[in-house]
């Protein structure tokens, strides 16, 4: 494996659901350990182009690889190879409900038969304290937590098998905008420690900024700027400015009626 | 032409899901056979279907019963036939109602708890949770269920058989005079065997039916709040009618041997 090879590379992914095309020509490279942002408007397909590298949904056509290894229509054994490197923040969490908040923390390890019960419940302890959660959490149900801890659970899951790939979904969608900043440090600072490569979606663009070393904005199903982070203010794509400014004017049309 | 296209539309509908249910089905029983195997999830299921269960397939037994004593007692006694209420009692129960009826009410208890449970999963990503987890949701949500309703439903059945009976002997001694000795013996002897099994072959049949419909309609639903309660509507009714035709077929089956 090469230095230069990126840890995820699309190439010309075609998605649609029936007549509707969500992805069409989709081309993103991520490289090791490197946090990159994609942006984007509601329905643009950022989450559709998430599940397909997931393979939680399969693509039309075109190419994923992973560490150089394809996705697309890979059989069971590869796909669940390649999952065993990925963590994944949820928009709503999806913690599950069944299960007190540490054996979410630990599920995949115990899933895995990797650590027993009391072990896994040291791990999520340990992994709930990387970000800011007391012991006591760990016993709890996760309806009784709120949408900030929720949050910081779903990340400490993420985060619990040391992976190589962190996805996170809208990690600031629904939050205050002290609680979103307060996980945007954590996603920071948690993806540092276990050296990982990130690659987030969101359109809240303080979350962007404060993530990601690159930006890449997603348009009718196609990456149509990306760039490094510090130069998003002047990127010279009027798409982007309108994006990155909040402004009904310009390029982009939003499909309702006055 | 246009009255052609509903129903054209309403047939390829079907033939979608019933292929969809198919390799559902497939699915779900090949990961009953290949571990792992979720014990813990078995065992909690078990204890859901089974056991808590027992309150609503007992008074639903106790009263099927004590009301088929005292219509078999109205009807036979035009014939001055009133000795064949025990016969009809335990046969009615064994074979029919019992099984019928507890699949019945743990159709709307157990396939709509399961419907919304994995159709809540379903639309708060927590399926997809699982996935990346490296955990198969078939295996870790669907088989350990079919299990527990295949095992548990007889288990529930053979307690509304006896739950049954002895609805029909409280009604049978008390209201309508019987001698208590004669009306068991009577139940006692003309009991076989046979009328047992088929009711728990039946019960098992019923108790496969009723998850795997709770399981599917829960896992394709679709459209947060309103998809998970068209989902448990679905898993329901689906369950309900599919109990019943299979009840003929399955007696059918029994009738011929």
């Amino acid at each position: 494996m090469s230095q230069s090879q990126p840890k995820i590379s699309l190439e010309n992914v075609h998605k649609a659901f029936g007549r509707k095309v969500v992805l069409d020509g989709l081309s993103l490279d991520v490289g090791v350990g490197e946090s990159v942002v994609v942006i984007g408007g509601s329905g643009t397909g950022k989450s559709v182009m998430l599940k397909c590298i997931l393979g939680l949904l399969h693509a039309d056509s075109g190419s994923i690889l992973v560490d150089g290894e394809q996705v697309i229509g890979s059989n069971t054994e590869t796909r669940e190879r390649i999952n065993h490197k990925f963590g994944m923040l949820f928009q709503g969490g999806a913690l599950f409900d069944s299960l007190p908040v540490w054996e979410n923390v630990s599920f995949g390890l115990l899933a895995e038969k990797r650590v027993n019960r009391d072990e896994a419940k040291e791990l999520a302890i340990s992994k709930l304290a990387q970000v800011g959660l007391v012991a006591e959490v760990a016993d709890l149900s996760p309806s009784e937590l709120s949408g900030g801890m929720q949050k910081r659970v779903g990340l400490a899951r993420a985060i619990a098998a040391d992976p190589e790939v962190i996805f996170f979904d809208e990690p600031t969608t629904g939050l205050d905008p002290i609680m979103a900043d307060v996980i945007n440090d954590l996603i920071v600072k948690t993806t540092r420690e276990v050296g990982a490569t990130a690659l987030s979606i969101t359109h809240d663009m303080a979350s962007a900024r404060k993530i990601a070393d690159r930006v890449a904005m997603l348009y009718e199903g196609k990456i149509i700027w990306a760039g490094p982070v510090a130069d998003i203010d002047h990127s010279g794509n009027e798409y982007v400015d309108q994006f990155i400014n909040g402004r009904a004017e310009g390029p982009i049309q939003m499909a309702v009626r006055a | 032409m246009n009255f052609l296209q509903p129903i054209g539309r309403m047939l390829l509908t079907f033939l979608a899901t019933a292929g969809r249910l198919t390799l559902f089905t497939a699915d779900a029983v090949s990961h009953v056979f290949r571990p792992p195997f979720y014990l813990r999830i078995l065992g909690r299921q078990m204890i859901d279907i089974g056991y808590y269960s027992l309150p609503v397939v007992g008074l639903t037994a106790i009263f099927a019963g004590m009301v088929l004593a005292l219509q078999s007692f109205t009807g036979f006694s035009r014939f001055s036939a009133e000795g064949a209420v025990a016969n009809v009692v335990v046969l009615s129960i064994t074979r029919e109602l019992g099984p019928v009826l507890a699949g019945l009410m743990v159709a709307g208890r157990i396939g709509a708890s399961l419907a919304a449970e994995i159709g809540t999963m379903r639309v708060t990503e927590q399926i997809d949770a699982l996935t990346t987890l490296s955990t198969n949701p078939m295996k870790y949500m669907v088989a350990p269920r079919l299990v527990a309703g295949v095992v548990m439903f007889p288990f529930l059945v053979l307690v509304a058989d006896i739950i049954g009976v002895f609805g029909g002997y409280l009604v049978a001694v008390h209201r309508l005079g019987f001698n208590g000795a004669n009306y068991l013996q009577q139940t006692y002897d003309f009991l076989a065997a046979e009328d047992v099994n088929s009711g728990l072959v039946k019960a098992a049949v019923f108790g496969f039916i009723v998850t795997l419909m709770g399981c599917y309609h829960g896992y394709h639903s679709r459209g947060g709040a309103q998809g998970v309660g068209t989902a448990t509507t679905n898993a329901v009714v689906s369950a309900s009618i599919l109990i019943l035709c299979f009840d003929y077929v399955l007696t059918e089956m029994f009738f011929t041997k």
